[in-house]
């Protein structure tokens, strides 16, 4: 297992796989499978990975620790940067294929609608994280600065789940799912953090972070 | 086979006699294969179309479709009534309406595969795959309230009640789409007219039809079913108000509100009743299921007005589907010189 975790191989599968939505939206582009209405489509589905991915990588710390599999760690940087690539994507969306650039009414919409305000904050807050995200930045920030910084992707998956909720008309279950999910992964840190026995190493991920991207 | 394709249709159906007295043992596949052959005969010569999209019902019924095909398709209508006509087969006798739009038709793909009918699912392409087993006959409208003539009305009557019309409408979500549909069906005031609304009655609710059983999305939407709507009764005699029982020439396929719906174009389209099974006049405004759900988002009347945003998206603008840029919404979805008239003096801002 540990050698599947490490091997160069098993990375590019999982980079492919992140890929497969798009590749996804791609293929349906192409075979007529993006419904009557494809840019809501579109926007639907960047949004959902978006989330989802987020979710993905905030599993990576819990998962690493409660099946002692510190490997793990090396796809969190690669999935936390495809969802900022799905975050990107559903913006666009937004700004190009629903506001036609109209920059006044994308302002507009932002600060009226406070499920647009809401997506805006988690994309915003997702740019730092993605600039950030190297090994060359976690020096240069130092690990607790770094680490201080990157727990804004809390606030962004809140946020993120608010967005969703705030959006549905009815159909509240799979927003309150998503936030389930989210609930879980923050109160586990909340109890990992008081009760640092629960995983198998020190709760401090950026110790091992640097090390695995130097090697 | 192949060359069998470019024979006319009656020759042909001599050539399936001939073929299932061959092969009686394949006579199911057989069948089946011959009505998939395009030219000559088409889906609405032999069998409904609910009929042959359900497989596993039509080899079921392969004996009964092979009778008629043998026996000419009156044999078929008489043994099997509760397809007869009432699952994407023609409606004859249809005449234009001087109401209509000559705008450009959406596609008949569009307006099947992308619906909000949230007791078969919140996607828009649920409704498409869950509402095909929904059973539309027989089917009975229960009419009644504050009428001199309460009524239990059959689809079948409903057809009958006044000439068919088609009405090539403006449809626009709530949700900022909108499509052009060819609906079929009557002016709402023909029906009225046959129960005679006493004085008392001001408002009509509709009720759509419910049942957990065959509609098990329903429970993962959050939506108190069965939906209810309404219309103020001066609304519901409006001309444009349409009874609809068809679209695209054909009865309505079940993902759109099979067998008879409500159709008021200047309205946003949640307003609009599918699969109805009551029809109440009554004094009081009766409660509508989005508005009992979020009533600071959607109102009673919920007319379509680009000046009145809802509260979590503009209203301004509407994307037409199959249309890449969106276009202005028009107030009362550009159906002003026909209803703008039942609101004189009304607060659209506080009505909406």
């Amino acid at each position: 297992m540990h050698k599947f975790l490490t091997s160069k191989w098993t990375k590019a599968a999982v980079f492919l796989i992140c890929l497969l939505p798009l590749a996804s939206l791609g293929w349906r582009g192409l075979h007529d499978g993006l419904t009557a209405n494809p840019i809501e489509f579109i926007t639907h589905a960047t949004g959902d990975w978006t989330l989802r991915l987020i979710l993905i990588t905030l599993c990576v710390t819990p998962f690493r620790k409660l099946l002692g599999l510190p490997e793990l760690i090396r796809f969190r940087r690669m999935l936390g940067l495809f969802a900022f690539f799905y975050g990107c994507l559903h913006f666009t969306t937004y700004i190009w294929l629903d506001k036609f650039f109209d920059l006044k009414e994308v302002w507009k919409d932002i600060a009226k609608r406070p499920y647009i305000t809401v997506g805006f904050l988690a994309f915003v807050l997702l740019i730092p994280l993605a600039i950030t995200s190297t090994a060359g930045w976690i020096r240069r920030l130092g690990g607790r600065c770094w680490q201080l910084l990157h727990r804004g992707i809390y606030i962004t998956v809140v946020a993120g789940v608010i967005h969703y909720y705030w959006l549905v008309k009815s159909a509240v279950l799979r927003p309150l799912t998503y936030g389930a999910i989210v609930a879980v992964l923050l109160l586990w840190r909340l109890a990992a953090k008081f009760r640092p026995r629960m995983g198998t190493e020190q709760a401090n991920p950026v110790k091992t972070q640097p090390q695995k991207s130097q090697a | 086979m192949r060359s069998r394709d470019r024979l006319p249709g009656h020759k042909q159906k001599k050539r399936v006699t001939l073929e299932l007295e061959v092969t009686p043992k394949y006579l199911g596949d057989v069948v089946e294969m011959l009505i998939r052959m395009k030219p000559g005969l088409t889906y609405a010569d032999v069998t409904p179309r609910e009929v042959y999209q359900n497989r596993r019902k039509f080899l079921r019924n392969a004996g009964l479709a092979a009778a008629a095909l043998l026996m000419g398709r009156e044999f078929w209508e008489l043994a099997s009534p509760s397809s007869r006509a009432y699952a994407g087969t023609k409606l004859a006798g249809v005449t234009k309406s001087s109401l209509s739009t000559t705008e450009k038709q959406n596609t008949y793909d569009d307006v099947t595969h992308y619906n909000n009918y949230y007791e078969f699912g919140v996607d828009k392409s649920e409704p498409a795959k869950n509402a095909q087993g929904l059973k539309t006959y027989p089917w009975t409208v229960s009419i009644e309230g504050e009428v001199k003539k309460p009524h239990q009305i059959s689809i079948d009557e409903i057809l009958r009640v006044a000439p068919l019309q088609e009405r090539i409408y403006r449809h626009r979500c709530v949700e900022t789409w909108s499509i052009v549909v060819p609906w079929i069906g009557y002016s709402f005031s023909a029906l009225a007219k046959l129960v005679e609304p006493t004085e008392q009655a001001k408002y009509v609710a509709f009720e759509t039809f419910y049942d957990r059983n065959q509609m098990p999305q329903a429970k993962y939407t959050g939506i108190d079913f069965p939906y209810v709507e309404g219309l103020r009764l001066d609304e519901a005699m409006n001309p444009l108000t349409l009874l609809c029982v068809g679209m695209y020439g054909e009865t309505l396929p079940n993902q759109d509100g099979a067998p008879v719906r409500m159709v008021i174009p200047w309205k946003y389209g949640f307003k609009s009743a599918k699969s109805l099974v009551k029809i109440r006049f009554q004094k009081e405004q009766p409660p509508t299921t989005w508005n009992r759900l979020a009533s600071d988002e959607y109102g009673f009347y919920a007319n379509v007005n680009p000046t009145v945003d809802h509260p979590r998206w503009s209203q301004a603008r509407e994307r037409r589907l199959g249309e890449f840029f969106k276009r202005d919404t028009l107030m009362f979805n550009g159906y002003s010189d026909q209803v703008a008239s039942l609101y004189t003096g009304m607060d659209l801002k506080k009505y909406y």
